[in-house]
């Protein structure tokens, strides 16, 4: 009998699970992992932060399907995971995270670096251990992979003490799984579809609200059968951009607090709500009360406990998303919509209002978003901090496939796009990425330069450089009387009072970020006029290098439409006031 | 509304911190929980009283399935139970007023199970009404020490 460490059965393990790559920092608990790593095959990346690490793995993990691995030491590297793992959680992303904790005798202790973390994590995590003995660290690992990965996915904790890691235990992997109060429900009511199926072909005006499940389930393909045999337009969520193409004419972008227009009223005007994979987010739904208001109700959703949280639904199917579309789209019948489809364009034409900028000399977000998308056909692969540019991101690139589009949309992370572009460009090779980021974003996770730039990732880096924390703005601009507070980043005590104007004038307080690239090795370029935008960004995309653009952008640009806070969908404010 | 849920646990550490953490975070209070092994060594079952409209227990109990700690949740409130809860109550005792305190105990079907210079010392199991009765008729006494378990609940018969 053949005795491994709990180091080397950690590593015998992840080889099992197929996994190739760990996005981890090293610390005194882990380091008996470090050595086995030291000759091992996985590809290790170096974050230069825990956080980083863990929206690599979670970019990593939406970008390509895989179950994303992130390792960390104990204490202080363990709660820099906190951030990633809600945003996981929040966005269901499969995860696993291995921390190293303090030997067993010392746990309790507050001992050197020692922090309870799967206490901390237990609300954040879908499930999370703490491993007490060596012999259960395969069957551990085995657990923690397949709770990451099916059901409603999420992020999985695994704390291991340091002395576990180098006892000694004969390595099984086991085969099989015993977790008896783990049972997801992939099948779907048979009765419930054919209701729906009923609903449905019964239904004048009905419209798809397609969320981040159906890019999880892999359902895209019968999304595009359901929408297109029986003539249903499809409205996506935040993260459910891409699952349908929008290149397609029944496609209505997206829905909510800054959805298309023709989204938001047709969701109003639907007598027939068809939600799939989404989960009546309040940033979704607006004022609750009207949201869908003459609308029956269907609600396919794999986790029992979305089915009737926020919004009472008619028909729930609880499921697999894919199962269920698979057996709905053999009983919907094929059905003409024309004067539905008739009326969702005169709505369109609404949407053309909200986005005619005024004319002003600095650069328009929607032309540089255009430009993308122009130049990259909607294939690249986009990731997103938070904030304006977060939605312009969503607004003016059009989507053609799941997995290309990777935002935190339930937490709203600023500082998580630029690390999860790491993980989707080492996930994703040979494809386009780009990591849109406003200035004050970019300076949450900006040291992952350095990652970028040691591992030689061809990143299209662009910042959206207003000068402002312009989200915040916005919303001081409209609901606070333009009492520009602690938003604007240039901002220094000898400021003149009441200035709303951050400007080639100020005192250097954000950092030259072109300058900053360059310190790290990296190209990079500023761009101000608009003839520029297009040859920068064909540069980019064409250069086998990281690059970074700083586009210095109109500083008070605001995101139009716009349903305020708590109001009804109907109800949106489709441009700045005069 | 207040309602008896039981739920059929894993025995392992922390568990009932996941559970507890799961009431906090929607701003729950717990009014009474009792926690023991149950026949099978590694199932222990928690009973559990909490305040709220059936919709709010709804998701609950949708939220609770979701750890994956949890094997079954079962909402006794509608079930006809039996439920049972214990109290040691310590009460102040003269030699005149004795007799009449171990009168009470005893309609109330309880126990003396100490007795000092000063003290009496009552066990009484029953339902919560019951324990709150008997709690009543001592106070005048003097109760110097009182604890009350949480309360458990089986349903009756086939179940
Ligand atoms: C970690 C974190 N802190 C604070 C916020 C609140 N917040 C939302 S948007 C925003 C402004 C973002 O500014 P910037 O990154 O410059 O993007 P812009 O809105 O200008 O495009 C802030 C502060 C957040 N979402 N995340």
């Amino acid at each position: 009998m053949t005795l491994l460490t709990g180091a080397q059965i950690f590593v015998e393990s992840l080889y099992k699970e197929g996994v190739e790559i760990i996005f981890g920092y090293p610390g005194g608990k882990v380091i008996p992992i470090y050595d086995v790593l030291y000759d091992s095959k996985f590809k290790h990346i170096m974050p230069h932060h825990e956080q980083g690490g863990i929206h690599a793995a979670d970019g990593y993990a939406r970008s390509t399907g895989k179950v994303g691995v992130c390792l960390t030491t104990s204490g202080p590297g363990a709660t820099n995971l906190v951030t990633g793992l809600a945003t996981a959680y929040m966005d269901s992303v499969p995860i696993v995270a291995f921390t190293g904790q303090v030997p067993r005798a010392m746990l309790g202790t507050d001992a050197f670096q020692e922090a309870d973390i799967t206490g901390i994590t237990t609300p954040i995590t879908k499930h999370n251990y703490l491993v007490q003995d060596v012999k259960d660290l395969s069957r551990i690992i085995k657990e923690a992979f397949h709770i990451a990965k099916t059901g409603r996915p999420g992020p999985v904790l695994i704390d291991i003490p340091k002395d576990v890691l180098q006892e000694e235990a004969e390595f099984v992997y086991p085969n099989k799984i015993n977790l008896p109060g783990y049972k997801p429900n992939y099948e779907g009511h048979e009765l419930q579809i054919k209701e729906a199926a009923k609903a449905i072909n019964e239904s004048k005006n009905p419209v798809i609200y397609s969320g981040g499940g159906v890019i999880i389930s892999e359902a895209s393909d019968e999304l595009r059968e359901l929408a297109k045999k029986a003539n249903i337009p499809v409205t996506t969520t935040l993260t459910g951009l891409g699952a349908f193409n929008e290149r397609d004419e029944l496609s209505l972008g997206m829905l909510g607090m800054h959805g298309t227009t023709e989204a938001n009223l047709a969701i109003s005007n639907a007598d027939l709500l068809i939600a799939i994979g989404s989960r009546f987010d309040d940033r979704v739904t607006g004022k609750l009360d009207t949201f869908a208001k003459d609308a029956k109700i269907i609600h396919i959703d794999i986790d029992p406990a979305e089915v009737g949280k926020r919004k009472l639904v008619d028909i729930p199917i609880v499921g697999d998303v894919k199962r269920i579309l698979t057996i709905l789209n053999k009983v919907v019948e094929e059905k003409d919509r024309s004067e539905w489809l008739a009326l969702i364009d005169n709505w369109r034409k609404l949407d053309e209002v909200s986005q005619v900028r005024k004319d002003k000399k600095k650069l328009s977000p929607k032309e540089i978003i255009e430009a993308i998308d122009e130049l990259t056909q909607g294939e690249a692969l986009i990731t997103t901090e938070v904030g304006q540019h977060q939605m312009w991101a969503a607004q003016f690139y059009k989507y053609t496939k799941p997995r290309s589009f990777m935002t935190s949309g339930g937490l709203g992370t600023m500082g998580y796009g630029f690390p999860a572009a790491v993980g989707v460009q080492v996930g994703n090779k040979d494809s386009v990425v780009f990591a849109l980021a406003g200035d004050g974003s970019f300076q949450m996770n900006v040291q992952e330069l350095a990652t970028v730039a040691k591992n030689k990732l061809p990143l299209n880096i662009v910042i959206f450089n207003n000068g402002y924390l312009g989200m915040v703005r916005q919303w001081q601009e409209m609901f606070y009387d333009r009492r520009y507070s602690s938003v604007c980043l240039k901002m220094q005590e000898s400021c003149p009072p009441g200035c709303s104007s951050p400007g080639d004038h100020c005192p250097v307080t954000t950092p030259d970020f072109v300058k900053l690239a360059e310190a790290y090795g990296i190209k990079a370029k500023r761009i101000t006029k608009a003839e520029e935008i297009r040859p920068a960004l064909e540069e980019a995309i064409n250069s086998p290098h990281p690059y970074l653009l700083d586009f210095i952008i109109e500083e008070e640009e605001n995101v139009f439409p716009m349903v305020p806070p708590g109001g009804s969908l109907d109800n949106m404010v489709l441009k700045e006031e005069a | 509304m207040k309602h008896t849920v039981s739920v059929l646990v894993a025995n392992e550490a922390g568990v009932l911190a996941r559970i507890a953490s799961l009431f906090s975070r929607r701003g729950f209070n717990i009014e009474s929980l009792s926690v023991g092994k149950t026949d099978n060594d590694e199932i222990s079952r928690i009973t559990l009283v909490v305040e709220g409209s059936d919709r709010v227990l709804e998701q609950l109990t949708k939220q609770l399935n979701k750890l994956i700690v949890v094997h079954k949740i079962s909402d006794l409130t509608k079930e006809s139970v039996v439920s049972r809860g214990l109290a040691l109550i310590k009460v102040k005792a003269t030699a005149t007023t004795r007799s009449e305190i171990m009168q009470i105990v005893d309609i109330f079907r309880g126990k003396i199970v100490d007795v000092a210079s000063d003290s009496i010392m009552v066990e009484i199991t029953g339902n919560e009404d019951k324990i709150t009765a008997i709690e009543e008729l001592l106070r005048p006494f003097g109760i110097k020490e009182l604890v009350r378990t949480g309360k458990i609940a089986m349903a009756r018969g086939k179940k």
